[in-house]
């Protein structure tokens, strides 16, 4: 049976995670960092991904990384979800990352991405889910040319993962293509835009089971990120009902607040179980797309509510631009979108356990 | 300490000693209780050998395999699951001696006579009275959603004893004789047809009070073990995938291509994966509790699977289009088990109404997770500090 819990080492990677963010990652120094060109923040990205090695978790380490599984994964993802934190953990270390361990010629950009040196994306929409149609870009003269929206973190990625038109996957080093921030919802995970003009390319291997590979990874991870927006946004609206005051008690008192908050524990207690069933299942091998898909199509709803249900009960200071809230809910908005929306697994998940639509 | 092989050479041993081929049901299970083979973590003479709780697998799984009989749990649960750890906790050596054995082996079934007309969510409003003369307890009052109670030797029963002290501490516990001549059992229909519970009237029943369970005045703190240990047991079954009120949906989905609607389908997926995920999380709560760091998740279960069982149900009377306008048997009956899957869609579609109401509302149960998990205030009580006489009603 799957292992829904957490390991000793899990615990104590969580608690470094979570240290690390405490000192490093504040809610109004990433609200402050969002409205600057340079909303990603590098020196904390080389702090995980250099200075405590979590870029290479998903890496064997005869390969130059950690030879962990996704389950340790998936744990930084719960703690950077809680912090929104803006560094592209998803989108390199699990999703990029993916893809190379798919292909044949990875060559030693696995080694580049797992140690940290360099950072990757794949170029293929956010919105995509595993097994969905993604665009790929003209192979020419050996040259690869073409135009690429949504693609998150492209900002901050030194190589990117383009797939062309002949089938195949191509590294292209991001100073070789034009990388144009487009404004995103998620100012945390911004988009961009990405046009190859004859940018040269190394074939990596072939780009369908790469790209597949890479966003079931993404979509099955993308639960712990989710559980810990979640997380986080219920923690701290109990925290804020428990505080203020009107009517002259707190209004954490009243029932109508404490019948929601009540139902929403019970949403996040449940997604952590799906999350970890998805973590589990992607480090075992054992009944991925299932718990995968289960997980996708249970995991936005509980971090959109999460974060709605945040904003309301914070009543107004939760509609200010200097309470972080709003971080959480426009991360759990995009959230709901990046790799599939709940529909579409959902109706991956028809097919998968025999129940046909008509 | 009795570890796995000891257990397995215990249970061998009696399955020596009393073929189950040639031993007769009864025999077989008393002898089972005397070896300690009956629950095991309970102590030695009490049918267990103060074991693990997690090695009664090791023996049910042995004795399974032998063909032996077993005591038709379900048939006796309030009895194993309710009655016979508030025995083990509060009970007298005597009382234990007297009440366990043939509490387990099935010979004498157990009811519960807890809530009433005027003490639902607030069970410790009860009015029903025990008032003392010389060495017994004289009882009046009436008890509702009694199962069992038509087939039931004893009954747990929590009275007032001190109507003028408030309501918590004026409570005692008792073992009732349900073939005392003051013990009338009406059954109690419900909107499934059948009779499920009972309704118990109490009249000058006399209860000798060396069958009060733990001191005058104690009862509410006795009821606690009660109640906990039914909360344990509506929350925890395992489950395979499909294991519960989704797979007859979705073999019915399978099936019947001509029932199937988009928007049916729709509904039914979301459906199939929020019980999945209720599945998941039940799980991962077993595996907490195995691992000894037992999380606060129980009292979210019933919630979730009281809300699941409604809508699944329900889409399924849907689904079932025409036949969903029919029942399947109206015929008042009573029957001695309860199979929630059971039966028809309508059926388990009215039955199931019954799932956020029994066992703790899930507006109360709301309320437990909102104060005891996430420490919100509790609500404001007007009744802490007065006497039960004086309360509103």
């Amino acid at each position: 049976m799957t292992d829904l819990l957490y390991s000793e080492e899990e615990e104590a990677l969580r608690a470094a995670v979570r240290d690390l963010l405490t000192d490093h990652c504040d809610a109004a120094g990433v609200v402050a960092r969002v409205e600057s060109d340079a909303p990603h923040d590098p020196s904390l990205w080389k702090a995980l991904a250099d200075g405590m090695g979590l870029a290479g978790l998903l890496v064997p380490e005869d390969r130059g990384g950690q030879g962990a599984t996704h389950r340790e994964a998936a744990v930084v993802l719960e703690e950077l979800g809680r912090a929104a934190a803006p560094v592209p953990y998803l989108t390199s270390a699990v999703v990029a990352t993916e893809a190379l361990l798919a292909c044949e010629h990875a060559g030693d950009l696995l080694d580049a991405l797992a140690s940290g040196r360099r950072t990757g994306a794949l170029t293929v929409g956010l919105h995509t889910a595993p097994g969905a149609a993604f665009t790929a870009v003209r192979l020419e003269g050996g040259a690869l040319h073409g135009e690429l929206t949504g693609i998150a973190d492209a900002a901050a990625a030194d190589v990117l993962l383009v797939p062309a038109d002949d089938g195949g996957l191509y590294a292209v080093e991001a100073d070789a293509v034009t990388v144009t921030p487009q404004a995103s919802l998620d100012l945390t995970r911004p988009l961009a835009r990405v046009v190859l003009d004859g940018a040269p390319g190394r074939r990596l291997g072939d780009a369908g089971p790469a790209v597949r590979r890479a966003l079931r990874a993404g979509a099955g991870l993308l639960a712990s990120e989710q559980l810990g927006v979640a997380d986080w946004c219920l923690t701290e609206t109990v925290r804020h009902v428990k505080d203020r005051k009107q009517f002259n008690r707190p209004v954490g008192g009243f029932q109508a607040l404490k019948h929601r908050l009540a139902q929403l524990w019970l949403e996040v207690v449940s997604l952590r179980a799906a999350a970890r069933a998805a973590a589990d299942a992607l480090a075992t091998g054992e009944d991925v797309d299932v718990r995968v898909t289960v997980a996708q199509a249970y995991a936005a709803s509980v971090a959109v509510r999460a974060a709605e249900e945040a904003l309301q009960l914070h009543g107004g200071i939760g509609m200010t631009w200097e309470h972080p809230v709003h971080l959480y809910l426009k991360r759990a908005k995009a959230d709901s979108i990046a790799y599939g929306t709940a529909g579409a697994h959902r109706e991956a998940l028809a097919e998968l356990v025999d129940l046909p639509a008509p | 300490m009795t570890d796995a092989a000891e257990l397995l050479r215990r249970t061998r041993e009696l399955l020596a000693a009393q073929p189950p081929a040639t031993t007769g049901r009864l025999d077989f299970l008393r002898a089972r209780f005397d070896a300690g083979l009956a629950w095991v973590h309970f102590p030695q003479g009490l049918g267990g050998l103060d074991a693990p709780r997690s090695l009664q697998a090791v023996v049910d799984a042995e004795l399974e395999a032998a063909g032996a009989p077993d005591n038709d749990p379900r048939r006796i649960g309030i009895g194993l699951g309710m009655a016979a750890p508030t025995i083990l906790q509060y009970g007298t050596e005597e009382q234990q001696q007297r009440f366990l054995r043939p509490l387990w082996t099935g010979e004498e079934v157990w009811c519960q006579l807890f809530s009433e007309p005027g003490a639902g969510s607030d069970l410790a409003a009860l009015g029903t009275r025990a008032v003392r003369e010389g060495d017994h307890w004289v009882v009046n009052g009436q008890k509702v959603w009694t199962s069992s109670a038509h087939v039931a030797r004893w009954a747990i029963l929590i009275a007032r004893t001190d109507p003028d002290v408030p309501k918590h501490r004026g409570i005692t516990y008792f073992v009732c004789d349900m073939t005392d001549p003051g013990v009338e059992v009406r059954p109690l229909r419900q909107i499934t047809g059948e009779a499920e519970f009972n309704e118990v009237f109490l009249t000058d029943v006399r209860i000798p009070d060396s069958r009060r369970l733990g001191g005058i005045g104690d009862g509410w703190r006795v009821a606690q073990t009660t109640l906990n240990n039914e909360r344990v047991a509506i929350g925890g079954m395992r489950l395979p995938r499909e294991g519960g009120m989704i797979g007859p949906v979705s073999r019915t989905w399978r099936e019947r291509p001509e029932l199937r609607t988009h928007d049916l389908h729709q509904r039914l997926l979301r459906l199939w994966v929020e019980a999945e995920v209720a599945r998941l999380t039940g799980e991962r709560l077993r595996q907490q509790l195995v691992a000894g760091q037992p999380g606060p998740e129980g009292a979210g279960m019933k919630l979730a699977f009281a809300r699941l069982n409604q809508e699944i149900s329900g889409l399924e009377v849907e689904l079932r289009g025409e036949e969903g306008l029919l029942y399947d048997d109206w015929t008042m009956r009573r029957p001695e088990l309860v199979d929630f899957t059971g039966r028809d869609a309508g059926y388990r579609y009215l039955r199931s109404k019954g799932n956020s109401i029994e066992g703790g509302t899930s507006e109360v149960l709301l309320n437990i997770v909102a104060e005891r998990v996430l420490g919100l205030p509790a609500e404001p009580r007007t009744d802490k500090d007065v006497a039960w006489k004086d309360l509103s009603r």
